[in-house]
């Protein structure tokens, strides 16, 4: 394992999920440093999504642990662990509609990161700027295509000023070339030693940024580490394409 | 994140904008005066206009801003009254009486928000009418109501008509103005943009940061205060309290009118509904039943052929913003490292896909 519990930032511990009789996530042990950036691959139903809800507090688990920065928060919601510096994006991004692409990061930049008003508008500023929408600041959200959406989500997330970014899938639906440009932002995220979760399909561009990698499957981790060591194991080939070794 | 461009601003006003607060400054300080020209029928029906505008506004923020649709909100406006009759009777001056209720609204409205804050979009609508009756049956037991006899507000008779008029005008103007202006500060403030964020979407609103619940009770409070001074303020002008006529669902219904015909989500919508509504009671009210019929007419129209109201299609199409809460980005017109399409900076707001 690559990652010394001492310096964990974030961990969960046995955590269970049910959603009435199914069960999405059992028995998950997760725990990463700070500076960290790991992905998360799985097939379609493994339980990625639900752990990074559990882990961001949009819902709470059915058993286990999470702590983050050495503090239980396992009964904080989403909004607490926001303000403490876990922040996530959706995978179906969720824009404030009627308010302009300015105001969705403004929001973060003074709520999330509890910013007054002049330093919340540079935060929010450069939070278009480094995710390239300064020229999209006065649309509605409602307006904007997929890809812009989808760096609304990143720019929203970066102004509440995250220690740690869960990332569920900002990649996805996008072309390659729309994509590479993400992992652009996001390596420039990193070089701000922002921690990174990235749960995403599209593995080369993940693997681009991913340190470490996890690979999930019917709620349970079945492989963690080196990400080309995972790739090749035999229960991660198994998990994606049936059959052959177990 | 240090490397922050200097360049961009962030606009609050526009040129229109501080016209229209010089505007606003004038019509109010001309309403102030405007008792002394005006006969007293017009005194009341001004009154009248003035309790509208604090109706609407307050569902309008509510329901246009942060998403809050309640169809019993009437629940607010006959406790305002209900406890103005409650205060005088109990000694306190009929006029302090008037404001203190107001108070007691606010402080009721508080655990009410505990459990119905808790329902989502149609169950709060509905569950806010429930209630509404449920304290409608409630104050039909007190004694001092007699039922639907009602009672009357009857220490305000010892002061002479036409000063009580003008003073009811006056408080009726002054609760107008200021319940305005605290809504305005409110709206535009950031705590209106968590408000604005609740209403797109309340799961991303809390992944931000946003108080989700917190930021919903003040709204829900300060929504309650208003229309609970509105009822005391009607109670006055009307002296009478009967809880049918102040418990009625027409009430919210009025509110709902004047808010989608004036633009709902915008502030100046409300306004601009009020006085639409205010017209058509002052030219049609006495054609009884097709008065009705024509309100609900217009109501439909409005909605299939003007959904953002009149305020919302004129600020799209014309760009116009009297009174703006939002935040607008205006950029250096060198700036090229503002993504994709920079020409979009001049467009904006008022843009639909």
């Amino acid at each position: 394992m690559t990652h010394p519990q001492q310096q964990a930032v974030l961990a969960a511990a046995g955590i269970h999920r049910r959603f009435g009789a199914l069960v999405v996530l059992e028995a998950v042990d997760f725990a990463m440093a700070a500076d960290e950036a790991v992905g998360i691959v799985g097939p379609n139903g493994a339980g990625k999504t639900t752990l990074l809800s559990v882990l961001s507090g949009a819902f709470p688990p059915s058993a286990g642990s999470v702590s983050f920065k050495g503090g239980d928060v396992t009964a904080l919601p989403a909004t607490a662990r926001c303000r403490l510096g876990l922040v996530r994006t959706h995978q179906v991004p969720k824009p404030f509609s009627g308010m302009t692409t300015f105001e969705n990061v403004f929001v973060a930049a003074s709520h999330g990161a509890g910013l007054g008003r002049d330093e919340a508008y540079e935060e929010a500023l450069g939070s278009l700027k480094l995710c390239g929408m300064l020229g999209v600041a006065n649309r509605r959200a409602e307006t904007l295509g997929l890809l812009d959406r989808k760096r609304l989500e990143l720019a929203r997330a970066l102004a509440a000023r995250p220690t740690l970014l869960l990332l569920d899938e900002i990649g996805g639906g996008l072309t390659d070339g729309e994509a590479g440009e993400l992992v652009d932002t996001i390596k420039e995220l990193r070089r701000r030693k922002i921690g990174i979760v990235w749960i995403e399909h599209i593995v080369h561009i993940l693997l681009q940024v991913a340190e470490r990698l996890i690979c999930m499957d019917a709620g349970r981790i079945i492989a963690d580490g080196e990400p080309q060591a995972v790739m090749a194991d035999p229960q991660v080939i198994h998990a994606y394409l049936g059959g052959g070794p177990k | 994140m240090s490397v922050v461009p200097t360049s961009p601003m962030i606009e609050r006003g526009t040129a229109t904008s501080r016209i229209a607060a010089i505007a606003v400054a004038i019509v109010i300080a001309l309403l102030a005066i405007a008792p002394q020209f005006l006969s007293a029928g017009a005194v009341d029906r001004m009154t009248a206009l003035f309790i509208y505008v604090i109706l609407a506004a307050m569902w309008n923020a509510l329901a246009g801003f942060g998403g809050l649709v309640s169809v019993g909100q009437q629940v607010f406006f006959g406790l305002g009254a209900y406890f103005a009759i409650r205060l005088a009777d109990a000694g306190l001056n009929p006029f302090l009486a008037l404001f203190a209720s107001g108070i007691i609204v606010g402080a009721v409205s508080w655990p009410l928000s505990l459990f119905m804050l808790r329902l989502k979009n149609g169950e709060f609508a509905i569950g806010m009418w429930v209630i509404a009756a449920l304290t409608h049956l409630l104050v039909n037991l007190d004694r001092l109501v007699q039922g639907e006899t009602g009672t009357s507000l009857i220490s305000l008779n010892v002061y002479d008509a036409s000063i009580r008029r003008v003073t009811i005008y006056w408080l009726a103007l002054a609760s107008m103005t200021a319940l305005l202006a605290a809504l305005f500060g409110l709206l535009r403030g950031s705590t209106g943009a968590a408000i604005r964020a609740i209403r797109d979407n309340e799961d991303a609103a809390a992944s931000v940061g946003v108080r989700v619940t917190g930021t919903k009770r003040l709204l829900f409070v300060l929504a309650a205060f208003g229309i609970g001074i509105a009822g005391a303020l009607w109670l006055a002008t009307s002296i009478t309290f009967q809880p049918k006529t102040y418990f009625n669902v027409q009430w919210t219904a009025y509110m709902i009118f004047m808010v989608l015909v004036g633009g709902i989500g915008t502030f100046e919508g409300a306004i601009l509904g009020a006085l639409v509504f205010f017209l058509i009671e002052t030219w049609f009210g006495g054609a009884g039943v097709w008065y009705l019929i024509g309100l609900g007419a217009t109501a439909v129209l409005f909605s299939l052929f003007l959904p953002r109201g009149l305020w919302g299609t004129i600020e799209e199409r014309f760009g116009l913003r009297l009174l703006p809460v939002g935040y607008r980005v205006k950029l250096p017109a060198n700036v090229a490292d503002g993504g994709m399409i920079p020409s979009q900076q001049a467009t904006t707001y008022q843009e639909k896909a």
